[in-house]
């Protein structure tokens, strides 16, 4: 089997400030940080992806602030109601004003389907605040708070900006409660992956021999199983009666299983060509230990390749819990995450009916999206003498 | 070149062999067994089993054994041609799979090759002509085919089909077909409904393929060769076919192997959603019910098929790329 590794295009040397004598030396004295630093912020497509990325991570910290309503309030009153627009301004008798609202519902039964039919009454305005007091919670899982980033004025009134689900959910709500359970599940299993990778792909490049023949065996045979029917095999598995913080684990476990092989082999493709270089060779000509030539010289002239790879591997995994969840073999109700919110999308008539059912789908878009703009820029940056 | 092929044959018996241990792992790994499945079905059903019954059942199953030598009898039939029983569907195996799985590559084949045909074109544009607006646009394209999940492009398809021209996507035949024999009138069918998941599964391979594809034709053109070949008077067009792009077609090849599993992996989840008569939806109703043999020979076929595929390009790679051709001399 022969991996092929696909180059990036050939740019000119970009980054790197040009021109006068004064510059040229800065260039020069620079350390290999700055150095990366320079190259990344020319790409802008990552810089912009590195920003959301942070606003992202920012909503998983901080979810229960975010989200209006806690991810299981449920009201039948207002079963598959479309979303509201919030409005800022009102345009009342003292011209325009600053007053959020959003336009209450008024509910038609349809004689002929017997089902309830929303719309949105102008009559009817719902006032709603920033940092507005709603339900309490813990922030961060230890302190006490009720404030919420925008809330109704009235615990009460129904505020549903991206629609409700068929139990009433705002799915708003849900969709950032699940951001937390699905931006975690990839870092979490890479983060297995990577330990897995550096370790192995780190001994097969660093002896060689028959360790190497054997662990490379075993990655090639662990690629030759494709992976589809193994996670759903594997999933399927898991008993009915393990908690979702379990499930969670598992499913990342699952994941991983695979996820290591290909980490495995970039750690050792680097160890390999590096065992060769001058510098190493220096360094064991001093008399440093193998330990220490590990550790020292050699993972940190290939770190920035390997977190590219690592951020490149995120998205797969985020896509890959989307799928089994939606499957209805990854993480179970009452646990919140994209592809858990997705699976009540599975349905055409229900999306026909209720379209807002798939913007959880625009998370996992956009989380694909950023984390791979992210990782080309990286890739790109990782090595600022090449070129 | 026949021996490095012989060695590869070779090497293929062992990763088959563990690869049906997992399998069985897989299908012995939830608690219980099929047949405690089958009876609570049974008994959902309103039938009974008496105990004698049940006794005759684990006899000719071989259950009363200890598990490696369920394995064996497993592996044994297999190996004789007789998948098993599928216990949900109340036929024997080898009724189930075979349709489904010529089917399911079928659609993965044509997947292929429409990648092909759409990504080649596209990806030698967009490096020849670098930053136009057309390549901006293919840029855009791929990107957007990388992030968006198949499952979600069919279910979008699907939902937009049904509410603006009431149609519905589902399926491979249309009704009056789906029991049918098989005949022209049906292939005829079959092709005017392959057209979506074809697009559907396609869709991020092709985006990955011109993104490739440019990445590598990039790296060629500005090598000295190509400027030899102009300098010779050879036209643009010309050039840029018989060097660069053949250059740039290799990793193409390696990649095979892998591409056609992937695309038979990855169908099974969109086949769900579109409920094709493919490997996708048995597979996972099995792996639900817990039917072992439908479920143990699926993941059982599905692998070998990625081995085989990777054998074939390697050996495709070695017979094209000389330079691997030589190494194997050695």
């Amino acid at each position: 089997m022969t991996a092929v590794s696909v180059p990036t295009p050939t740019a000119p040397r970009r980054g790197l400030p040009q021109g006068s004598q004064e510059k040229k030396t800065r260039v020069f004295v620079a350390s290999q940080g700055t150095l990366i630093w320079w190259r990344f912020r020319k790409h802008k497509p990552a810089l912009i992806s590195a920003v959301v990325l942070i606003l992202i991570y920012l909503v998983v910290l901080f979810a229960e602030f975010f989200a209006p309503f806690p991810q299981e309030n449920y009201s039948v009153k207002y079963t598959y109601a479309p979303p509201q627009t919030l409005q800022i301004f009102l345009n009342g008798p003292n011209g325009l004003e600053f007053r959020p609202h959003v336009l209450g519902y008024k509910s038609v039964l349809n004689q002929e389907s017997l089902k309830r039919v929303f719309t949105l009454d102008p009559e009817q305005v719902v006032p709603v605040q920033f940092f507005a007091q709603g339900e309490p919670y813990l922030l961060m899982g230890f302190i006490p708070a009720t404030t919420h980033l925008l809330g109704p004025t009235a615990k009460e009134d129904p505020m549903y900006l991206l629609g409700a689900d068929r139990l009433g959910r705002d799915v708003f709500s849900r969709m950032v409660y699940g951001t937390r359970i699905s931006m975690t599940i990839g870092l979490v299993g890479v983060t297995i992956s990577l330990l897995l990778g550096i370790l192995l792909g780190g001994i097969s490049g660093f002896f060689g021999g028959w360790v190497d023949i054997a662990i490379q065996r075993t990655i090639e045979f662990i690629i030759s199983i494709p992976s589809i029917p193994l996670w759903l095999g594997l999933s399927a598995a898991l008993p009915s009666d393990w908690s979702p913080i379990q499930v969670y684990f598992a499913i990342t476990l699952i994941l991983s299983l695979r996820g290591w092989t290909g980490l495995a082999r970039v750690v050792r493709g680097r160890f390999l060509s590096l065992r060769e270089e001058e510098f190493v060779m220096a360094a064991a000509l001093d008399g440093s230990s193998e330990l220490r030539l590990i550790f020292l010289h050699m993972l940190p002239s290939f770190m920035s390749h390997i977190i590219a790879t690592v951020t490149l591997a995120i998205p797969e995994m985020i896509l890959a819990e989307t799928s089994l969840s939606f499957l209805g073999l990854g993480l179970r109700a009452p646990a919140v995450s994209w592809g858990v919110l997705l699976q009540e999308a599975q349905n055409v008539r229900s999306v026909v009916q209720a379209p807002w059912l798939l913007v959880p789908a625009v998370g996992v878009i956009l989380a694909v999206l950023t984390f791979n703009f992210l990782g080309d820029g990286l890739r790109d940056a990782a090595d600022p003498y090449s070129r | 070149m026949l021996r490095y092929i012989l060695k590869r044959i070779l090497l293929m018996v062992p990763t088959l062999f563990v690869i049906s241990v997992i399998a069985f792992i897989v299908i012995q790994l939830p608690p219980g067994d099929f047949l405690t499945s089958y009876i609570n079905n049974r008994a959902a059903e309103g039938t009974l089993i008496s105990n004698e019954e049940i006794t005759n059942l684990r006899m000719q199953y071989g259950m009363d054994k200890p598990m490696i030598n369920q394995y064996f009898i497993w592996i044994g039939s297999i190996l004789k041609g007789d998948y098993g029983y599928s216990f949900l569907y109340r036929r024997p195996v080898s009724e189930l799979i075979w349709e489904r799985l010529v089917l399911t590559f079928v659609i993965s084949l044509v997947t292929l090759l429409f990648t092909w045909v759409i990504a080649f074109p596209v990806g030698i544009f967009s490096a020849v002509k670098q930053y136009s607006l057309g390549d901006y646009v293919a840029t855009a394209f791929g990107f957007l085919g990388l992030s968006i999940p198949n499952f979600l492009f069919a279910l979008v398809l699907m939902v937009l089909a049904f509410q603006y021209f009431g149609l519905s996507l589902s399926g491979l035949f249309s009704p009056d077909y789906v029991e049918a024999p098989w005949s022209l009138a049906k292939v005829g069918n079959l092709l005017q409904h392959l057209w979506i998941p074809v697009i559907v599964l396609g869709l991020s391979g092709t985006a990955g393929m011109i993104r490739t594809m440019r990445a590598n034709l990039l790296d060629e053109l500005h090598k000295p060769y190509v400027t030899t070949a102009r300098a010779k008077g050879q036209s643009k067009f010309k050039t840029l076919l018989r060097y660069p792009v053949r250059a740039a077609l290799n990793p193409f090849v390696s990649t095979i192997g892998y591409t056609l599993p992937n695309l038979v992996s990855g169908s099974i989840i969109v086949s769900v959603v579109l409920s094709l008569p493919t490997t996708g939806p048995l597979l996972l109703a099995s792996l639900m019910a817990q039917d072992m043999y439908l479920a143990g020979a699926y993941v059982l076929l599905l692998s070998s098929l990625t081995v085989v595929g990777t054998l074939v390009s390697d050996i495709l790679l070695a017979w094209l790329d000389p330079r691997i051709r030589l190494s194997l001399r050695g």
